[in-house]
């Protein structure tokens, strides 16, 4: 399957499978999506070789951030029929709780797209949606 | 305290991060409140499989390490500080198959917050991103002194 249709298959089943599959650094650190009415929930499960703080233990910051970085990417693909990866322009990240080792989920807002360029905000969490370990806004191109 | 004491702590701090272990991240430089550190390239962390060109997530990990690190050689004393916020201005992406680096420096240090910023570039010089980050002081008590023994080695 071409890029394309991974995607186009993606957008009709809402399976996630192959489109995660054919990424590697989603493989790497295992993220997961689940698609509920228009709504796509991002998921990171609890893995080991995902920890940077081995005293708590907590996920390595820059593992959240990628999460998030690679969730607000899925999720412009699937939402704004761009049909490649979108390039990543910035990307501003707040800590702000300890994410510990268990698993992490994530959702995304746009919350503004022009002709070439999108803002989406992501929201990371883990007991509660109401208490975020992290929230990031991102710019990403959609065409160059 | 002497650059190798700097590279030797940074080198045991990142061998108990089991994500900069697994991406192989290594120290190529450490001198006083300044460290550069090297990200293999790798096929497991490639982000877009049409151009081999490796995630942001990536280049995220490493600065958030690099820049994290740095702190250990700002201070004397090992101290963890948690991460507050990073902001990452990517600039053109990752060439594939060679590796990225990144280089930190500390540009203010306060008694409670510590600001960095970061460079990732590639061989032939050129710019892949830019990171801003700023980190909360919490205290060496913060950690267990069994700990930071084990990455001082004991000394100071």
């Amino acid at each position: 399957m071409t890029t394309v249709e991974i995607l186009r298959y993606t957008q009709e089943t809402g399976d996630f499978s192959r489109m995660l599959e054919s990424i590697p650094y989603a493989r790497w650190i295992g993220i997961e999506c689940d698609r509920f009415g228009d709504d796509l929930i991002f998921r990171l499960p609890a893995r080991e070789q995902n920890l940077g703080n081995p005293v708590l233990p907590a996920i390595h910051g820059g593992v959240i951030g990628g999460f998030m970085e690679l969730s607000a990417a899925i999720y412009l693909m699937m939402s704004q029929d761009v049909l490649r990866m979108p390039r990543i322009v910035d990307f501003s990240l707040d800590y702000l709780r300890a994410g510990l080792n268990r698993e992490t989920f994530a959702e995304c807002r746009l919350t503004r797209q022009g002709n070439r360029v999108a803002n989406v905000m992501i929201s990371a969490w883990q007991k509660s949606r109401s208490q975020p370990i992290a929230t990031a806004r991102a710019h990403f191109l959609l065409d160059d | 305290m002497t650059d190798a004491i700097r590279r030797d702590r940074v080198s045991r701090f990142i061998a108990t991060l089991n994500q900069a272990r697994e991406l192989g991240l290594t120290v190529e430089e450490a001198a006083e409140g300044t460290l550069t550190l090297c990200l293999p390239y790798s096929e497991q962390i490639i982000g877009d499989p049409e151009t081999g060109v490796i995630h942001g997530g990536a280049i995220t990990t490493l600065m958030d390490t690099t820049s994290g690190c740095v702190i250990i050689c700002a201070l004397d004393d090992f101290e963890l500080c948690p991460t507050l916020d990073l902001r990452v201005d990517y600039m053109r992406p990752a060439e594939p198959n060679k590796p990225v680096y990144a280089r930190a420096e500390t540009y203010r240090v306060t008694r409670n917050i510590i600001f960095t910023r970061c460079e990732a570039y590639q061989e032939e010089g050129e710019t892949i991103a830019n990171c801003v980050a700023t980190f909360m002081r919490i205290g060496k008590e913060a950690l267990p002194k069994s700990y930071r023994d084990s990455i001082t080695g004991g000394e100071a």
